[in-house]
């Protein structure tokens, strides 16, 4: 079987570290060779962050190039747009509905790109989106909506419920478990998730 | 594992006693993680020259010593790092040095390589997790061995990359007995030139270990095109090239095995060198008289790529998708609450020569702050500052320097004492935030906790700097626009030396009450955008008004004393 590689890419702050830890924990669990690269230090403080996550029989480079990912797992509008050209051709994008202005869009200097979805369409790609924010809300926290896209992502594979519950109480502290598994299991189930079934990955 | 705690593990299966490491990006974790084993002693010492001094004292003392840093932090230990050459240790000691390719959280790209080379210092370079543990673990009977320190490079890709480790139980060791013994530990001109000679023998038996040691090792894929690679890049190439090319990896990085790579390279037709930043195994790869490609095809810049080596030993590019529009870039940016947003707002409102540091406060050069005139390395901000404003007197009054507590403890002091001493009358901010920041909340001397969260005695900055020299030494909380303005002003405008302490700990800290989040009153806010010149995350415009997004704001009020109408004001509403 050939690698299967994510990029999980957001803004610094997002929680996408600890999103590609509950992955890495799965997978590693399911018996793949797991390799996850993330960035520390100063490219943490609210600028665009990208965690690599490739697993399979056996993973070399922990990185991913332009063209090469399976799935991409954006946690805002922009950051999708910035790192498609990352997806493999005929790969899968699951973007959340959010908007993070970057500092150049507060003070004026540059402008945040309209109808990113639109335009990823007229592309040949078709996003997931999720609107993660609500969801979250809806979970008890804004600041779960790392998790609901964890949940939204966990649709493409076959690995259980049980599995994915498993991982998220394992890298989750205990406090915010709960939580957690709300809004990992409104991501997986929400009626605006389910954009298309046939995703779902065979190996 | 993430590579930096598999190092950590290694060290612990080896048996090591005693750990001394300054924070470092992407080194930090190993020694993180090393804390957490209650079998090893670790601290963070106030600089990387202390911590490889007190390291080798450890190795000299009879115990398995390590210490960990980033790639510029081996240039402060570099002295001591030269002359353990020489001294050669007892216990094993062993030398972390993390390079950043691609300069992820740096401000500069230089190879660590090139030191050992330099010093006359073994080198391994494992390229995953499973290899951290290995060969930390190894370095240690190879230091023993031959009487010398180890170095062990790291990059950011292997330091922080996951991958699976099989896991050891640790081997506990007693102390080696200490013999006195001046030849070796007393580096005076008469024995160091007898340890000279032990240093080139040293070498020399070095390299003929090199040929048959387990870090060096050839897969065969038939002789079309030979690859010789080391670390990270080794990944690289195996994702590039699978089974189309043999691969000689190098594990032991200095001293290169000269036979194995003579007989490597007469066996294929194309033999090719890819090693990330500097030709370091090229140029003595070239002065064997041995032909090889290598910095003709791939940049001294960055990090590599498995697609890069494709298309360059392939010819084979994969199809990408291009958004068609541009995407606004997304710098980092100081969090919301960040108490040093404050500071250089006013820094910037003074429009003042701004002599910066190392921290996340560099940040503040980034617009729309913009307050920032060089940052150079740990330290450099106030003794760049002395020198600056010697040759140019008048600016003096038109200047300050910034450094955060633990990079002034690092390296700080000596720039404050020169100033001092030499009758500067310069202002300098130190920028308090109760922890090492940027690195990811270390503790620090001035912190008042160890490494391992033991209470301790804090170091006062205010005595410190009463103690250099300075007479004018005042404390300012950056959540007072007004009073650490006045401050400021009063500070650059005294012909005396000046420390204004600007102090507020780290809004991300545990244990730091976040505040209600502010809000916008639509109807009274005239979109002036004045509240934007602080440059916080969470502002900005809605509907043609400024707004502020409470899921990121922490209360700090900043933007509700920039707002000239009274628009901003805090909320009812609880944290969640």
């Amino acid at each position: 079987m050939a690698n299967t590689t994510i990029m999980i890419v957001g803004v610094g702050g997002q929680g996408t570290l600890l999103a590609s830890r509950i992955l890495g924990d799965l997978l590693m669990k399911q018996g793949y060779d797991v390799k996850i690269s993330e960035v520390h230090g100063m490219s943490q403080r609210g600028g665009s962050v990208v965690t690599y996550v490739k697993f399979g029989d056996a993973v070399s480079s922990p990185t991913i190039e332009e063209g090469c990912a399976d799935y991409i797992l954006a946690f805002e509008r922009c950051e999708a747009a910035r790192w498609l050209p990352y997806l493999k051709k005929g790969g899968t994008l699951i973007a959340a509905d959010q908007r993070i202005d970057p500092m150049p869009v507060i003070t004026g200097a540059a402008s945040y790109p309209e109808n990113i979805f639109d335009t990823i369409r007229s592309l040949g790609v078709e996003p997931i989106v999720v609107d993660s924010v609500t969801l979250a809300e809806e979970a008890g926290s804004a600041k779960a909506a790392n998790v609901v896209l964890i949940g939204a992502l966990s649709r493409q594979f076959r690995f259980t419920q049980e599995a994915w519950e498993a991982s998220i109480e394992a890298v989750v502290p205990e406090k915010f478990r709960e939580l957690n598994l709300k809004a990992f299991r409104l991501g997986r189930e929400s009626e605006k998730v389910k954009s298309d079934e046939t995703y779902i990955m065979s190996s | 594992m993430l590579g930096n705690e598999a190092v950590a593990r290694g060290l612990f299966e080896a048996g090591v006693k005693f750990i001394s490491s300054y924070p470092g990006t992407p080194s930090t974790e190993i020694t993180e993680y090393a804390a957490t084993y209650d079998e090893m002693y670790a601290e963070w010492a106030p600089n990387e020259k202390v911590a490889v001094e007190a390291a080798l004292g450890a190795s000299i003392a009879g115990a398995r010593s390590f210490a960990a840093m980033k790639h510029v932090g081996l240039n402060v230990a570099a002295d001591p790092l030269f002359t353990s050459s020489y001294t050669g240790v007892n216990g094993g000691l062993l030398i972390a040095v993390a390079d950043d390719q691609g300069m992820h959280s740096s401000q500069n790209e230089q190879d660590s390589r090139h030191y050992a080379i330099a010093a006359k210092l073994p080198m391994l370079e494992p390229s995953d997790s499973g290899e951290c543990r290995d060969f930390a673990k190894a370095a240690y009977d190879l230091s023993e061995e031959f009487d010398t320190p180890v170095l062990l490079r790291l990059s950011t890709r292997v330091s922080h990359s996951q991958s699976a480790v099989e896991l050891f139980d640790r081997e506990e060791r007693e102390l080696l007995p200490y013999k006195k013994d001046m030849t070796k530990y007393v580096m005076m001109p008469g024995p160091a030139r007898g340890r000279h000679v032990v240093v080139e023998e040293r070498m020399q038996k070095l390299l003929a270990y090199a040929e048959s040691c387990p870090f060096n090792r050839i897969e065969w894929n038939g002789e079309e095109l030979g690859i010789i690679t080391e670390g990270i890049a080794y990944e690289f190439v195996k994702e590039a090239l699978g089974d189309k090319a043999s691969v000689l990896k190098i594990g032991l990085m200095n001293p290169l095995p000269a036979q194995m790579i003579r007989d490597f390279a007469a066996k294929v037709k194309r033999l090719v060198i890819v090693e990330e930043l500097d030709p370091v195994i090229e140029m003595q790869v070239r002065a064997m008289g041995i032909p090889c490609e290598g910095k003709e095809l791939f940049t001294l810049r960055g990090e590599y790529t498995a697609e890069m080596i494709r298309e360059k030993l392939l010819g084979e590019k994969p199809e990408r998708l291009d958004y068609p529009e541009k995407i606004p870039p997304r710098p980092p940016v100081m969090c919301p609450g960040c108490p040093h947003r404050g500071l250089f707002y006013v820094l910037h409102k003074l429009n003042l020569t701004v002599f910066g540091d190392i921290g996340c406060y560099t940040l503040g050069a980034s617009a729309p702050l913009s307050a920032m005139d060089t940052t150079i390395c740990m330290g450099a901000s106030v003794s760049a500052m002395h020198g600056f404003n010697k040759v140019r007197p008048e600016n003096a009054a038109k200047s300050v320097a910034v450094i955060g507590d633990s990079t002034f403890i690092h390296s700080g002091i000596t720039g404050l004492i020169d100033l001092c001493y030499n009758k500067g009358t310069s202002t300098l901010i130190v920028l308090d935030n109760r922890i090492t920041g940027m690195t990811g909340h270390q503790q620090n001397p001035t912190t008042g906790y160890t490494l391992k969260m033991e209470p301790t005695p804090e170091v006062s900055i205010e005595a410190l700097c009463e103690a250099c020299g300075v007479k004018r030494i005042r404390v300012v909380d950056p959540y007072d626009l007004a009073e650490t303005e006045k401050a400021v002003r009063e500070e650059i405008a005294a012909e005396k030396p000046s420390v204004v302490i600007s102090r507020r700990p780290c809004a991300l800290l545990k244990g730091v009450k976040k505040g209600l989040p502010f809000r916008v009153k639509a109807d009274i806010c005239r979109s002036c955008k004045r509240c934007f010149q602080i440059g916080c995350p969470s502002i900005h415009m809605e509907n043609g008004k400024a707004a502020v997004d409470d899921t990121l704001c922490v209360g700090c009020g900043l933007c509700a004393q920039m707002c000239p109408f009274g628009a901003i004001e805090a909320t009812g509403k609880e944290e969640i």
